[in-house]
């Protein structure tokens, strides 16, 4: 599944990061992050507005991501 | 440049929210030189110091970088100049790369990319009293081994809190870091981590709770809403008496100056009208920038801005905007000039144009003589519904107008660009720090001082120019209008009154609009003169509700909310921007709006009010 499907609060662990155009400049910065393989992440909290963008913990870091930005993300498949 | 063996190169890096640059004011104090890099808007920063042995330390703060993989400007400039390839800049002795010891996760992988580049370089570990205040213990020595370079610990806001780091930069120079090309970064980084750091949890416990508040929807909404209120209720009382004292203050010293100039009144003109009357038309909003700075600075620094941004994200990408166009936004209440400056922040390109052109569509504060006087002549004090007052209420609607536009434009440069591609936000939401005075001091002078020098320079050339324009030809023998009807200024709003008839402007604000070219305020002085030196003994306010007609006020109040002949903020669009057709679209789009606007309210008003 992809981060932006997470539920507010729902922890999982990142597979990899999708390039959605080639050598996608988002993607990479992503991973510069370090929404690497294996790293946990929690979906922290959504914005007010459409519920975007979205409030991400990874490693000790929080970041704000668009839901598109997001979406590039596949974790595992939590229940 | 005089070098010698004695002077130290130091370049400070680090990624965005390390401290960097709480460690460089700390280091360097108020010796500072801020300026740009050669042919790009990135701001250079350089300080020197002076080590216990004598030695003279210049540093060099690099722009915060997450990668070195150059996807800004920012990044390119810190990685060139690291390397010495940047053209005209030495490169460093030894790098000084500063990680926040309570986030080494993602700033390590820096570090380590960093130690590629192969040059000598220290880590400074920064924030470790937040980080043992959180019950982070870092083992130094087990660091220090894994990545081959000294690493010393500091605390940028503390008093001595860089001593290990500068005892460390005084000694012996370390040998260049091993360049090693092989590896997983972020392998590398996690070994490290489960080797030198324990960390009982992965985020502060205080930052939970505030963004548990902050971040709510609803609550968070209601904060954001508070706080913008306390900031332009505290921009505005409290810079009154401030304001008051500088009109006095520069009044007076032009009075006596002029007063030793008697012999020669043409002088005397020129520095009491020109000079004084136009560099004192600027001083005077000094105080409000500077308290309005002294807000953003300390949210800022606290980390709440970020917050702001996101909360606004959504509205604002709708809009065709980005939440970090946020900060830039809220500092154009003051003026555009440092709000279009502060657009550095914003990384996407086509994001910081578009905030750049709706800039100054914000309610500067050089706006409100014309919006004060207007309102007191036309609007009658009532109070509506108990609690408002109506005066208030127009006044009001003037400043949403202004932010209203300014997301309708975006809109319309985002639906012309028809620009599908996607623009990053991608922001960092640091933790929560309480902002350290001397961080915040520095960064109000750097910002007064940046407005005084841009700003002071093109008006003062521009009220001379202007002066002169409004001063000659003199009037002829036995004339009987005022004097500036004869001259050049005057001839210009007579023609001028042709084009501006349509939205009821009358001769004497066409007159008025050519001095105001330079800075909107002067507009409010110069339709002074114009009435003084018609014989008119009355005060302004007084002739204006008199003599005009509500529609003429009203057209000349939307006028100002679009308002485009500001000079200096077309002069840093260009500076910024190194284009002048960015300039010419800007003034273009704005010269339109303000007609359109005003030909509508004049013809709407004088239709219902006839």
């Amino acid at each position: 599944m992809r981060l932006s499907e997470l539920s507010q609060g729902a922890e999982s662990v990142v597979q990899e990061v999708e390039d959605v155009v080639a050598s996608d400049p988002i993607a990479r910065r992503l991973r510069d992050y370090g929404f690497v393989r294996g790293e946990p992440v929690r979906l922290v909290g959504r914005g007010p507005i459409g519920a975007d963008p979205l409030l991400v913990q990874i490693g000790f870091t929080r970041f704000a991501l668009r839901r598109a930005e997001a979406a590039r993300v596949i974790v595992e498949d939590r229940p | 440049m005089s070098d010698n063996a004695a002077v130290m190169r130091l370049a400070l890096v680090g990624s965005p929210n390390c401290g960097k640059t709480a460690l460089f004011n700390l280091l360097t104090g108020g010796r500072q030189k801020v300026a740009n890099y050669a042919g790009v808007t990135v701001e250079r920063k350089e300080g020197r110091f002076v080590a216990p042995s004598g030695r003279i330390m210049r540093l060099l703060d690099l722009p915060g970088a997450y990668s070195l993989e150059a996807a800004s400007p920012d990044e390119l400039i810190t990685r060139d100049i690291c390397l010495g390839r940047f053209p005209g800049e030495v490169a460093p002795d030894l790098i000084v790369c500063v990680a926040d010891a309570t986030n080494l996760r993602l700033h390590l992988r820096f570090v380590l990319e960093v130690r590629r580049l192969g040059r000598p370089m220290v880590l400074a570990l920064n924030m470790m009293d937040a980080a043992r205040k959180r019950g982070i213990r870092i083992d130094t020595g087990k660091l220090e081994a894994a990545l081959g370079m000294p690493v010393v610990e500091t605390v940028a806001v503390r008093r001595g809190g860089a001593a290990a780091l500068v005892g460390q930069l005084d000694g012996a120079l370390p040998s260049a870091a091993a360049a090693d090309q092989a590896g997983d970064l972020h392998e590398q980084v996690r070994a490290m981590i489960a080797e030198a750091v324990s960390m009982p949890r992965r985020t502060a416990a205080t930052d939970d709770a505030i963004d548990r508040i902050v971040l709510h929807p609803m609550l968070g909404l209601g904060l954001l809403a508070i706080v913008m209120f306390l900031i332009f209720q505290a921009v505005f009382s409290w810079a009154e008496p401030l304001m008051e004292g500088i009109e006095v203050g520069v009044g007076t010293l032009g009075a006596w100056v002029g007063a030793g100039l008697e012999s020669m009144p043409l002088l005397q003109s020129l520095v009491v009208d020109g000079i004084f009357a136009g560099v004192g038309g600027v001083l005077v909003f000094l105080p409000q920038i500077l308290i309005l700075f002294l807000f953003i600075l300390a949210l800022e620094e606290s980390g709440y801005l970020p917050r702001a941004a996101f909360l606004l994200d959504r509205l604002m990408y709708k809009a065709g905007l980005t939440g970090r166009s946020f900060i830039p936004l809220l500092s154009s209440f003051a003026c555009a000039i440092p709000g279009i400056m502060a657009t550095r922040s914003i990384q996407d390109p086509r994001d910081r144009l578009t905030t750049i052109l709706v800039a100054p569509l914000m309610t500067c504060s050089a706006r409100l003589p014309v919006y004060a006087l207007l309102i007191a002549a036309f609007i009658p004090q009532r109070t509506v519904a108990g609690i408002f007052n109506l005066q208030g209420i127009v006044l009001f609607s003037l400043y949403v107008a202004g932010v209203v536009s300014a997301l309708a434009v975006a809109w319309v440069i985002k639906w012309i660009r028809r620009d599908k591609s996607e623009h990053a936000l991608l922001m960092e939401l640091p933790s929560y720090r309480i902002p350290h005075p001397r961080d915040i001091a520095i960064g109000l002078w750097e910002r007064g001082m940046i407005f005084l020098k841009r700003v002071g320079g093109i008006i003062l050339s521009l009220t001379i120019i202007l002066w002169f324009l409004s001063s000659f030809p003199g009037p002829p023998e036995g004339a009987t209008e005022p004097a500036i009807n004869y001259s050049f200024a005057g001839q210009l709003g007579h023609g001028l009154h042709a084009l501006f008839a349509p939205i009821g402007f009358n001769w004497q604000i066409c007159i008025a609009l050519v001095p105001g070219l330079a800075a909107r305020e002067v507009a409010v002085s110069s339709l002074a003169t114009v009435y003084a030196l018609s014989g008119n003994e009355a005060g302004l306010q007084a002739i204006v509700a008199t003599q005009w007609s509500m529609a003429t006020a009203f057209s000349l109040l939307a006028w100002y909310v679009f308002a485009p002949m500001c000079l200096s903020t077309l002069a840093t669009v260009r500076r910024e921007t190194n284009s002048w057709r960015q300039v010419w679209i800007m003034a273009g789009y704005l010269f339109a709006l303000a007609y359109l606007a005003s030909f509508l309210t004049y013809q709407i008003t004088r239709a219902m009010s006839a």
